[in-house]
């Protein structure tokens, strides 16, 4: 035992040793922060975010002690360049919770599976890369994600997502079912797993208990490019939950909560290989903008002096700890931006956990930032035949929303990129793609900068729709319908439970023009990570719903009484057709006379035969006589009834 | 010998045999289908099965029910709240929805207002076929008399989206009634639960309905814009958006799974119980799944122990001939039994008439066309809905008891429904019910059909057989006998023709619209008369007819294609709507199988052609759709209410409402029916 200790410490040592070698170049890095956004309808916005990073293993070799294994393997196998992976349960609600800020943008995902990868391999190996990954992907995070590898499923969007490359490749499963068998994989890539730091605090319970879940998984990596300058890989884990807390406060107040009070538990000591752990309050400008209002109000009542900005002395709420730093981001000239309050659990233990509340003082209402168009999608049309797919905007004016091109009155145009993915089984026509702009009808193709359409093919490939709309800024609200025709399916494409409808895939609605991203004054701050994810200019992107088809489907109970009464049908048919095909009427009539002259057939004959014999009498031709056909009318009407008494009897006494 | 086999004929096959056998004992075989078909039919109640719950999915009952007193009583405050919003003087229609809109928002859920207009008057009697147009509507409120829906949306915590359960409350926004208010409560205090629920996999819809243009056009403007893209799609007020949280957008939730309409009755039963009162028919005679039915039955009998009930004709009840019928099918229901302990059938006699009287209604329902509620609305998009009509036990007092009664049922069959996985699909669309536990399903029910225009085909085949049979070789007109029908389906197809023209009519009465309806019904009986006779004078001056020299002794042939066009009748609408088919078959089978020209009979003068003749009038009499009408009116009810606008009226409504009905009547049973006189009126 004590050798196999020794062994083991001889092992850790060469390993600090080769460590320590390397250290002054690059080295693994992990880093975990967490951070809090009350949201306005009583909600609060939790944001776990995780990051490890490998260098290159060009330089570093192919050892880690961070970094997941499992996902190094990935990328080399696959050369995976880029991926994101994406389980969601709920919908997240552009309305309420925001539309344009880096979160929602980022982290608003569709219900379900979302996967896409970019490849870096040849053109034609991508599709070979892209149904591996999936497999491989499958097992690693427990989920259906293998349904991904037919060419019906995934499609390759040109310039939607990323880079223009060609070899992204784009998924998504609607109707995947999320749960902790595919968090706990997830939480597996983690070092510390949740077994310290803040990953302690996703009680399973608590975290599926929300009204919007979204673990995600974002991998970018550069090892095969050409360069010298590479970064190596970095892992972005994040989780996003909107929770509700518990805590009743009355009608006006907002709910007060604490980390306890929202997942049941709290951080007792930080991951010790993560470099920084922190846990950021984000608080937004216009609920900064109602706080402030309320101070200037109570001033000018109260005529007291100012403190400054402080965050004791703020009128809408209460942080139970106070901040390590308190972060403001700089906001346009109009209004300030929203602000950050650093919070470190490094010196959190046992006995003292890291809990931190936040009560409210006052009521208040506030509004988040939105996309500059609110999109919803829905079905028109009802019925088994033919529907249409349309894609509504409105404009959310009430947000004043910065633009980074230059904004001129003439000549200012909002664009709009759109993304929406078909099934083959729902067959677009694309021609009939109409665009509404206020009401009005759009007939001319102004309004379109650019547009991608790869049709689908029947059971080989999806249907993909790319566009980039030039819209006037003043537009109020915009539609588009696309008109469809149902498919049929061949009995066994149908999935188990075929009488719930068939799923559309959202659509990606992207605003090119709008960046969503948050800017701060102090560059320093670029080393955390999550703060630099924040200040990353991010296109603002939201997510349609799902839409649910109904499609014809067969009475799957009763195949059998199909099969049954159609072979019917087509023996009565076909029986009858070769009958009077085959018949010749004079040969018919040649026959008979012949048999009139004949005797009766060799059954017949034997039997009478054998009867005359038994009678002892001599045998003699029957006679075709009109008393011998109706003596052998009676005998067929008895044989008739004998049967159906034997086969009442039967039934009788055998039941 | 040789002579002897030249005789001999080709033996036919079996099944031309029988068809030979059956055509020739034509009359015996007409009287015993006829007979068999309408007994089929009386003893439809006895063939009812018990209803089950087919989806397992549904679960009815195995959560219990989480709608507390305090919802309930918060619903009655709503209740309170609407009904002293009711009684100030100064109402406008939109505080009520205001009202509404506000509550709704503070429960939790999103809120738009629906401004709609009733749809104009437009006859899609086809509709069913081809479904809704999924184009876009373009409405101009031209008028300011518009209604406005309420329309909340409560998001499912973590659903997809995708379906939504639909809540219909229908009430007038002007001025609510007090059970208007107590159907709102319940929708109210059943909402706020679910707003709060974690356990929602769909989207809840609270509809509530302004019922100021009727119920049914509110229900189903809503739906056409949920359909369709909407004028609120397309515009939108910036500035009223953040106004209170009510947008003016339309806004949505995914595919319908069902839908619910919550109505409560202005009377107290006079039970001991709280009452409850299912529709289901829809236009043309669409039913809604069977298993929505049953959750709410067995939830409403075993949950809440509520009365349940479906629509009866109350006046058959105490008919004597009714329960001597039923008495009787006890009594060989007993024997049957002492022969043989297995054998069971045969209800009790108080049960035969209960369930003949609901079949008669179920059957009438379906045979108008019209849906019986706002419901009927969204079976037109293929969504399964009913109509729960709740009766309280006491008038005013104990109204939280009824509110958290008639919400736990609500509940209940939420919960059921959303706990589908796919849309209602397992049990039945096409049955009859005898009582709110029981129905008779297609397979069933199609037999007394099947035997009821059995005859028709053979006495066609038989009537064809013994005209070419009785052709005298020395017949002047040198035509191949086997054609000769071809004339008389001249002559038919004219007749159809003309019934065609009579369908349009009154689409051109209604350009008067001043007049009376007794003045637009005689109108159109002596337009369609004038027509008849003009289309008759049209068809014999023809130059190709030398059919009017054959018909004089050919009226065999005439009635033949007159069967045979009835038959087709049938079977086209028997595929559209069983019940209308089933009724007319009743009527036009028996009148279309005795016709005879009366001066055969008045020749004869034998005791046999005299009854035949009296029957022949008697049939013909009862076969006029508006003597039918008015005399089933008047056995049901009392002879003495009854006038003639009443059918009119009937019809109008049968029209307006896209029934095939309608059709039915002026194009297959009037033809036919001018075809019988005729007939009778045939000279030899």
């Amino acid at each position: 035992m004590s050798r196999l200790e020794s062994c083991l410490l001889m092992f850790l040592a060469l390993c600090s040793v080769t460590q320590s070698i390397n250290v002054e170049e690059l080295n693994e890095e992990f880093t975990e922060s967490l951070l809090l956004r009350p949201l306005p309808d009583r909600k609060v916005l939790a944001h776990f975010h995780f990051r490890s990073s490998a260098p290159p293993s060009k330089t570093y070799g192919r050892h880690h002690h961070i970094f997941p294994k499992s996902i190094y393997q990935l990328v080399h196998k696959f050369q995976v360049r880029e991926m994101e992976l994406s389980f969601t349960q709920g919908r997240w609600n552009y309305e309420r919770w925001g539309g344009f800020d880096p979160i929602s943008s980022s982290n608003a995902k569709p219900p379900g599976v979302e996967l896409w990868a970019e490849f870096d391999v040849p053109q034609d190996q991508v599709d070979e890369s892209w149904k591996n990954l999936t497999h491989a992907l499958s097992g690693l995070f427990c989920a259906s994600i293998n349904f991904l590898e037919h060419s019906t499923s995934y499609s390759a969007p040109q310039w939607s997502f990323g880079s223009a490359s060609g070899k992204l490749r784009y998924g998504t499963l609607p109707r995947e079912a999320v749960c902790t068998e595919n968090l706990t994989p997830w939480l597996k890539l983690l070092p510390c797993r949740d077994k310290a730091g803040l990953s302690l605090l996703m009680d399973r319970p608590s975290i599926y208990r929300g009204y919007y879940h979204s673990q995600r998984l974002h991998l970018k990596s550069d090892e095969f490019g050409a360069s010298e300058m590479s970064t190596g890989m970095v892992l972005e884990q994040t989780l996003t939950v909107v929770l509700r807390p518990d805590t009743f406060s009355g009608k006006a107040l907002q709910p007060s909560w604490s980390l306890s009070s929202l997942f049941g538990r709290s951080v007792s000591r930080k991951c010790s290989l993560s470099s920084s752990s922190n846990v950021y309050a984000q608080f937004e400008q216009n609920l900064l903008f109602e706080g402030d209002k309320l101070k200037e109000d109570r001033e000018a009542l109260e005529n007291a002096i100012s403190v400054g900005d402080g965050f004791e002395d703020n009128p809408l709420f209460e942080l139970s700890l106070a901040p390590k730093r308190v972060i403001k981001e700089s906001g346009n000239l109009q209004k300030a931006g929203s602000i950050l309050y650093e919070f470190s659990v490094e010196d959190s233990n046992e006995f003292k956990p890291f809990d931190l509340g936040l009560n409210w003082k006052v009521p208040v209402a506030w509004s988040c930032p939105q996309a500059p168009l609110q999109a919803s999608r829905f079905l028109l049309g009802s019925g088994n035949e033919r529907g249409a797919i349309a894609i509504s905007m409105k404009s959310t004016r009430s947000n004043n929303v910065e633009r980074t091109s230059s904004y001129d009155e003439n000549e200012c145009w909002l664009r709009v990129g759109i993304f929406q993915m078909v099934p083959w089984y729902v067959k677009v026509y694309y021609h009939t793609l109409k665009l509404f702009l206020d009401g009005e009808p759009q007939s001319s193709m102004e309004n379109i900068e650019k547009i991608l359409v790869s049709p689908s093919e029947d059971k080989v490939s999806t249907g993909v729709l790319e566009m980039i709309l030039r819209l006037p800024c003043s537009v109020n609200t915009a539609a588009l319908t696309l008109e469809f025709d149902k498919g049929f399916l061949h009995i066994d494409e149908y999935p188990p439970d075929a009488n719930q409808g068939f799923d559309i895939p959202s659509a990606v609605i992207h605003f090119a023009d709008f960046v969503a991203n948050m800017s701060f004054h102090d560059d320093s701050l670029k080393q955390v990570p999550i703060l630099s994810k924040l200040q990353e200019e991010v296109p603002v992107v939201s997510y349609t719903e799902v839409l649910l088809v109904p499609l014809t489907t067969p009475d799957f109970s009763m195949p059998y009484n199909v099969i049954t009464i159609t072979c019917t049908v087509f023996a009565l048919y076909f029986g009858s057709l070769l009958n009077a095909l085959r018949r010749r009427v004079g040969e018919e009539e040649r026959l008979l006379n012949g048999k009139g002259a004949r005797k009766a057939g060799p059954l017949t004959l034997m039997i009478s035969k054998l009867s005359a014999k038994l009678r002892g009498k001599k045998w003699e031709p029957p006679k075709q006589s009109e008393s011998g056909r109706s003596s052998s009318k009676y005998k067929l009407l008895a044989k008739v009834v004998l049967v159906a008494g034997v086969a009442a009897a039967w039934q009788f006494y055998f039941q | 010998m040789t002579e002897v086999s030249a005789v001999v004929k080709p033996k036919p096959r079996p099944i031309i045999r029988i068809g030979l056998f059956l055509i020739s004992h034509s009359l015996f075989v007409s009287i015993v289908c006829c007979i068999a078909g309408v007994l089929a039919l009386l003893l439809l109640p006895v063939l009812a099965k018990n209803t089950y719950i087919s989806e397992n999915a549904l679960m009815p009952g195995s959560a219990s029910a989480m709608l507390s007193t305090d919802d309930a009583s918060d619903g009655h405050v709503f209740v309170n709240k609407i009904m002293s919003i009711s009684s100030m003087s100064i109402n406008s229609g939109i505080e009520i929805p205001e009202m509404i809109a506000k509550h709704i928002i503070e429960s939790g859920g999103e809120v738009n207002y629906h401004k709609f207009q009733p749809l104009s008057d437009s006859f899609h009697p086809l509709q069913f076929f081809v479904g809704p147009d999924a184009g876009m509507v373009q409405d101009n409120y031209s008028s300011t008399s518009y209604g406005v829906n309420t329309v909340g949306i409560v998001r499912a915590p973590r659903g997809d989206g995708k379906e939504a359960i639909i809540i219909v409350t229908p009430y007038n926004s002007v001025k609510p009634t007090t059970s208007e208010a107590l159907s709102l409560g319940v929708a109210y205090s059943v909402f706020t639960l679910l707003s709060r629920v974690s356990w929602l996999a769909k989207d809840i819809i609270w509809l509530a309905a302004d019922s100021r243009h009727g119920e049914h056009a509110a229900v189903a403007a809503w739906l056409r814009d949920y359909y369709t893209l909407s004028s609120g799609d397309l515009e939108h007020e910036v500035t009223s958006v953040k106004r209170d949280g009510v947008s003016n957008g339309f806004r949505r939730a995914g595919t319908m799974a069902a839908a619910l309409v919550i109505k409560v009755a202005d009377s107290s039963t006079g039970f001991e119980k709280d009452g409850l009162k299912i529709y289901a028919e829809a236009s043309n005679g669409q039913m809604p799944n069977l298993d929505l039915i049953n959750i709410v039955n067995y939830l409403a009998v075993h949950g809440q122990g509520l009365q349940v009930r479906v629509e009866k004709i109350w006046s058959l009840l105490d008919s004597w001939w009714l329960y001597s019928l039923g008495e009787l099918q006890e009594l060989i229901g007993k024997v049957a039994k002492s022969l043989n302990p297995g054998w069971k059938f045969g209800i009790p006699a108080s049960d035969y008439v209960e369930g003949c009287t609901t079949l008669a209604s179920s059957l009438y329902n379906q045979a108008l066309g019209i849906p019986t509620g706002p419901h009927g609305a969204f079976r037109d998009y293929q969504v399964d809905a009913i109509t729960l009509e709740f009766s309280p036990r006491f008038s005013s007092s104990q109204r939280v008891l009824f509110l958290l009664h008639v919400g736990r049922l609500v509940e209940g069959v939420i919960r059921s429904v959303n706990n589908l996985l796919e849309k209602f699909h397992q049990s039945f669309f096409l049955y009859l019910m005898t009582s709110p536990s029981r129905f008779v399903s297609v397979g069933t029910y199609m037999i007394a059909f099947a035997l009821l225009i059995a005859p028709l085909p053979l006495v066609a085949a038989a009537l064809f057989s013994d005209a070419s049979k009785s052709k005298s070789p020395g017949e002047s007109i040198p035509t191949s006998p086997a054609w000769n029908w071809l004339y008389t389906a001249k002559t038919v197809l004219i007749v159809h023709l003309w019934g065609a023209i009579v369908t349009i009519i009154p689409y051109f009465l209604r350009q008067f619209p001043d007049s009376s309806p007794l003045i637009s019904l005689l109108t159109w009986i002596a337009s369609s008369a004038v027509l008849l006779f003009f289309t008759r004078a049209a068809s014999s001056s023809l130059p190709f007819s030398c059919a009017s020299q054959l018909q004089t002794s050919e009226w065999t042939l005439l009635k033949a294609v007159t069967v045979a066009a009835a038959f087709i009748g049938l079977c086209l609408m028997s595929v559209i709507n069983y019940a209308t088919a089933e009724i007319g078959a009743l009527l036009l089978v028996p009148m279309c199988l005795m016709a005879v020209p009366l001066r055969i009979d008045a020749t004869a003068k034998t005791a046999k052609t005299v009854a035949r003749g009296a029957c022949n009038v008697l049939l013909v009499f009862v076969g006029f759709p508006p003597a039918a009408f008015l005399l089933s009116k008047g056995a049901l009810s009392s002879f003495d209410g009854v006038r003639l606008d009443d059918f009119w009226n009937w019809i109008e409504s049968l029209r307006e409402w896209n029934s095939a009905t309608y059709i039915y009547i002026c194009m297959v049973h009037l033809p036919c029916w001018v075809l019988c006189i005729h007939i009778l009126l045939h000279r030899r």
